[in-house]
Formats: C-alpha cells, structure tokens, sequence
C-alpha cells in the first residue's frame, strides 16, 4: 500500500530496543509493552482490601512512575467473565525505580453486579503471573502547586499515597485527609507513618461535612485539590470547594477514565479487491493489515502524524470510529478516509456488525 | 579536503525520507535504527561521538559568557532530578562501556553511582538531595550529553517551557522563550498553525505516558560549523549569510553545511515533565556530496522549498545556491 517515493536511504526497520540494560536498572519499554509480573506478596490485613506486590520475574527494578499513577491489570476470561477485563489500579509505593509494584483492591462482589475483576485479583497466590500495562498516568501533581491538599475516601486513598510519599520526598508542602470508618481503612497506618501532623483520619462521611468548609476556607493562594472516592464523595468535595470560589484549574479528581487504552471492539476489513480480515480487540487496524502484509505507511503509531491514512467506502461500512488527533472535523464526518494506527469500525445500530472497506 | 571524522559521516542522520519536506508532525517511537547509505543513526536518545569533548568545552564556554542559557523556574526542580537519572540511564545505555549509572540503596531516598569514564567522574549521590552532588544537577548532567535540553511543565492543559540548557539553538533564543507557552515559543513559525501541526504535536506530547520516548528531525542551513547559531550571537554570525555569497565554489562546499536536529521527547517519570531533547549535527556540503544519493536528495528538497519557509529557516538568500553547488558535484 505504499504510496510514496522510494526513499534514498534504506527504508527504515524496525528493530527491538537496544538490549541489556546495566544491573538492576530496567530496559526501556517498547510502545504499549505489557510487562508479566509475578505475584510476590499479598496482604489481607484491612477486611475487604487486598494489596498485591507484583515483580519482575528477575527481580530487577522496575520502570519508575509519575505519582498518582496506575496500572492496567488484565483479568483473564473465566468464572463467568466472558471476556478479558483491563482493570485500572492505582500504585502506591516507591515511584523510582522500585523494585515492585503495588496495588491495593477493594473486593466487589460479582453477585451483586461487580464485573470480576476485583474477585479474581483476591483469589491470586504468590507465584501467580499477571500482565499489565506500564504505568499510566492520568493524577499527575502540580508542580507549581504551593501546597497539595489530598482528600481521599474508601478505597480511593491509593493514588493519594503515592502523592504523599512525592510531596514528602520534595519538600513541597502537603496535607492529607483520609475518611475511614471505624479507624480501619486501607494504607491508614502507612498514611500515617509517614504523613505524621501533615494527615487528618476523620470517621465517616458526616465529619468530612463538618470539618470540609473550614479545610478549604483555609488553604495558602496556589494550593491544589487533588481527591478520589465514591463519585458522590467527590461531587461533595468539588462542589465544597467550588462554592468557596477554588477555580476548576486547582480542582484534580482521579476517575479511573479507560478511554486511552480501550483495546476496541472486533471488527472485520475488507481492502479493497482483497479478503476480508478479523481485527480483534486489542489489535489495531494497521498490526492486522501489517499481519497479512500489507505494507502501510505510518511513523507514530499513536494517531497524530498523518502517515497512516487509509481510504474508507463509507457505502460498504458501518462506520468509522475515530481515535486519532490527526484529521479535523469535516474529514471525520466524511467518513471516507481514518488513520489505521488507531481507529476502529462502528458497529451498524441495528445490527451490531462492525465492518469497514479501506483502499490506500 | 574534509576535516570531517569519519563516524560523523557514518552517523549523520540525513533528514531528507522524501524527495519535498514540508512541516509534519513527524514524531516516531524512539530508537528505532535507521540504516543510511553512508552507516546508521538512531539507536541511541543520547548520543555520543567524536565531537564530544569540543562541544561540551564549547557549551561551557558558552554558558561562561552568557549564564541566561541555563535557566530553571523554582517548581521545576524535581524535573532538573528526574532528566538528570533519565540522561544518566540514556548514557550507560548507549555507552556501556564509557557510562555505568548503578543503584545503590532504594527506598524513600534512593542512591545512586555514576561513572562517567570519558570525563573521569565517578560519583555516588543521594537522588533528591543537592550536597551529593558537585552542581545543580541539570547544569551537572548537560556538562555531560552533547544534547541541548528543554524541559516543559505541564499544567492547565498547556506545556510550558520552564527550564533548560540551550547553548546549540538554531536562531531562536532560550533565554527570551523561558517560561513561554509550546505553542507561543512556537508562534513564528509560518504555515505549522493552519495546517495544525503543532497543536497536534502539543495534544500528543501532553498524553506521553511515563517514561515514553520518541524522536523526531529538523533541519536548517549552517554557514561554518557554528554550533551556536542563537539570536543573542547574531551580529556575529548574520553577517555570513551575505558574505558566503561571495566565495568561491570550493570554499562554499566547505563553508555551507547542512544541519539536522534530531529532537527526543521523553515524559520524564517523577515530575511528570516532558524532556525535550535537542542535538545538532552538522555536515559540510562538500562532505555530504560524497554520499551519492545524499547529494542528489538534498538538492531536490533544498531547490524546491517554498520560498517562505526558506525565509523561516533564515537560508533564502542563498539555498539556491547551495542546491546548484550539489547538482554541480556529484562525486566519482
Ligand atoms: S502511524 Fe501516525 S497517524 Fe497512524
């Protein structure tokens, strides 16, 4: 399918990351590697919550991480999961280097609507292999922020611990508040370790309603808000906060969103005059076309440099789900051309097929 | 006549895949080997050949006369930590043999040991804490990597470029750009707005996940092999461009050198900043012209830009020149 002039120079090919890495440091990842990790420590210390210690197979050190940041488990089919789950945790312990992973899972019961991901994570063992993504960052801190005040409920302290410990670490100014019930919520005591005065353990959603206007009330010009919980927990939080005048740019709330890393529906392609392809999830149009040697153009793989770009006959598809940064509204909404690196068909309303006829 | 080492040759990565260059987003996933008729280029972000300890006493050299080359705003000290590890790691990976960053202790206050053989450092530091180290560490690590750097903050769905080291700048000026907006460091570039191509490079740079790297080329017109090329030196070297008009061919095969940018980007992991990296190779005309389907290349693509990104790039007056000097010398 290539369209443009040889170039003078050999074309280019892809070759693997340049191997070994000094010891103990990790090699780089390829783009959208997946890392298999092994099960190395569990604890079931606080009712409810599992935390999963995941390691290298070596034990080698593993690629370091924006704080507030997550990992992409996958949840394999089974136990009436029909099919791969990706669920998003988010890590909290060491950023740098850190020699594992850590996640913290609270359990939902799949008997009462919970997809399974979080049951099949209690029911891991030390040994157990699982794959991930590479940490995804979507919380990052403000580094201009001149204080970080973290509030967090339930499970949703994790990513907040993580914020902790890089306050901590960089001498920025930080103040957590963790609502519990009872004195026993997850990463409580290590919150407190290491937070000392800077953390506030408050019991129940009614004492964050008391203790609320007053903390935002009284916050230095230039303090950030970062929070994570129950939904109506943070719609409490932000709309405190916004009601007291704090503008959406210091306002952060960590939502767990998937959609970068939505591996897709499957959806079969014809190219024009030739056999009609399956595209799986998690493969992307140009990989299947690659598979079956087509030889496409394309440079970033991501969607934003233009080269990718495929014919579409709007007449002969369901439609084009578009995913790139590359084409503007009008070449969208003509649906006669999509960059493959990236975009998927749209399943036909009424009858659920996904197909898509492209040409070069 | 060349002065040219060899592996400069070998390295020089031609930026010319086809035969017009317009402005695109070119970005692609870093490390990648791109094999040339003349060798190989790419497999390294950091790279390290003859020229390095000429340009690293000339960057210091430069920062010496004008300290407002190195530039860091307070919030971005946790990004000057993170490139400096970041290019260690980039170094021993290139250059095992030269480089070696080791861990030490991990935890709260990770240590580390840095070996750099070619400068006779062997240093043990305690990431996070000043004492351990000899200098500020971006000033540190850029005494090190023959890189220019920019590191951008991210904040309110906008980069902003809030500290670096830029010494080899291509007419433009870091000391006037500190603190500016991608977009606004950005602003003079003619034809990038309409066709998009820096808004869609800011949207994709803002989604680089931890630790993702990728590369990209630019490329210019250098009279002499002037590194320093900014807007603070141009009375010193503006001057060339009217005066290379008058020598003869022979001298401007010597004198005209094309010049290649091949700019990293790199989200650094702990600040969450995004790493601009920026290294400069220069290569005469008349070196170029021995590698056949270089010569021919460069002067289809040098003829054929439009006049006024041939103003931008500052090589109007005389591009056309340098395109007839190529057609006129093939090699035998
Ligand atoms: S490969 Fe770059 S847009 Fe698809």
């Amino acid at each position: 399918m290539s369209t443009t002039a040889p170039a003078p120079t050999a074309p280019r090919t892809a070759t693997p990351p340049t191997a070994l890495p000094a010891p103990g440091l990790p090699a780089p990842l390829g783009a959208g590697e997946r890392l298999a990790l092994v099960v190395v420590a569990v604890d079931d210390s606080v009712p409810g919550v599992r935390s999963l210690s995941l390691a290298r197979p070596d034990g080698g050190a593993l690629p370091s991480w924006t704080p507030g940041s997550h990992l992409v488990v996958e949840v394999p089919p089974g136990a009436g999961r029909e099919r791969r789950l990706a669920n998003a945790y988010s890590l909290t312990g060491e950023t740098v280097h850190p020699s594992a992973y850590t996640v913290s899972v609270l359990r939902r019961d799949p008997q009462e609507g919970a997809a399974g991901g979080s049951a099949w994570v209690h029911g891991l063992a030390v040994g157990d292999t699982v794959t991930t993504t590479a940490p995804r960052s979507a919380f990052p801190p403000v580094q201009r922020a001149t204080r970080h005040l973290l509030v967090g409920a339930g499970i949703g302290i994790t990513p907040l611990v993580s914020h902790l410990r890089s306050a901590l670490r960089w001498g920025r100014d930080v103040q957590l508040v963790q609502v519990c019930r009872g004195g026993r919520g997850a990463h409580l005591d290590e919150v407190r370790a290491l937070g000392g005065d800077r953390v506030t353990v408050l019991d129940g959603r009614a004492a964050l309603a008391a203790h609320l206007p007053a903390l935002l009330a009284d916050q230095p010009i230039g303090t950030h808000l970062y929070t994570c919980g129950p939904a109506d927990f943070m719609d409490a939080v932000l709309a405190a906060a916004r009601a007291l005048g704090w503008p959406e740019s210091r306002l952060h709330l960590e939502h767990f969103g998937l959609a970068a890393l939505d591996p897709g529906d499957p959806f079969t392609v014809t190219v024009t005059g030739g056999p009609t392809l399956e595209v799986p999830s998690g493969t992307s149009l140009l990989e299947a076309l690659e598979q079956q040697g087509y030889d496409v153009p394309h440079l970033c793989r991501q969607g934003v440099c233009g080269e990718c770009r495929l014919r579409v006959a709007p007449a002969a598809s369901t439609g084009v789900h578009h995913r790139d940064l590359y084409l503007d509204d009008a070449a969208r909404a003509a649906g006669d051309c999509l960059m493959a690196c990236v975009s998927r068909a749209l399943p036909d309303p009424a009858t659920g097929r996904a197909h898509l006829e492209v040409s070069p | 006549m060349t002065s040219t080492a060899p592996d400069l040759v070998a390295g020089f990565p031609f930026p010319f895949p086809n035969a017009t260059y317009r402005y695109s987003t070119n970005v692609e996933p870093a490390r990648g080997v791109v094999t040339t008729p003349a060798g190989q280029w790419g497999d390294a972000v950091v790279d390290v050949d003859a020229e390095y300890h000429r340009e690293l006493d000339e960057r210091a050299a430069i920062l010496e006369q004008d300290p407002s080359r190195y530039a860091v705003l307070p919030h971005m000290d946790v990004a000057c930590w993170d490139a400096m590890l970041c290019l260690m790691r980039e170094l021993a990976l290139a250059r095992p043999g030269s480089f070696d960053l080791e861990p030490v202790a991990g935890g709260a206050r990770p240590s580390y040991r840095w070996r750099n053989r070619l400068l006779d450092i062997d240093h043990t530091f305690v990431l996070g804490d000043p004492a351990t180290l000899p200098a500020e560490p971006l000033a540190w690590i850029t005494s090190q990597v023959q890189e220019d750097v920019v590191l951008l903050d991210q904040r309110d769905g906008t980069l902003f470029g809030d500290a670096g080291v830029v010494t080899f700048a291509a007419d433009w000026s870091f000391g006037f750009d500190v603190g500016m907006s991608f977009l606004e460091i950005h602003g003079p570039v003619p034809r990038i707005h309409p066709e998009g191509v820096i808004t869609r490079a800011h949207e994709f740079l803002k989604g680089l996940q931890p630790g993702e790297t990728y590369r990209r080329t630019n490329w210019t017109l250098t009279i002499g092999r002037r590194l320093d090329v900014s807007t603070e030196r141009y009375p010193e070297w503006g001057p060339d461009r009217a005066m290379v008009r008058t020598v003869d061919d022979d001298a401007f095969g010597r004198l005209v050198h094309l010049r290649t940018e091949v700019q990293h980007l790199v989200r650094l992991p702990e600040s969450g900043a995004v790493m601009f990296l920026i290294r400069s190779y220069l290569l005469p005309l008349a070196d170029l012209a021995r590698v056949e389907p270089w010569r021919a290349r460069a002067a289809d693509v040098i003829a054929e830009l439009p006049e006024d990104m041939a103003d931008y790039k500052g090589i109007a007056t005389y591009r056309h020149r340098a395109a007839a000097w190529l057609r006129d010398h093939p090699h035998h």
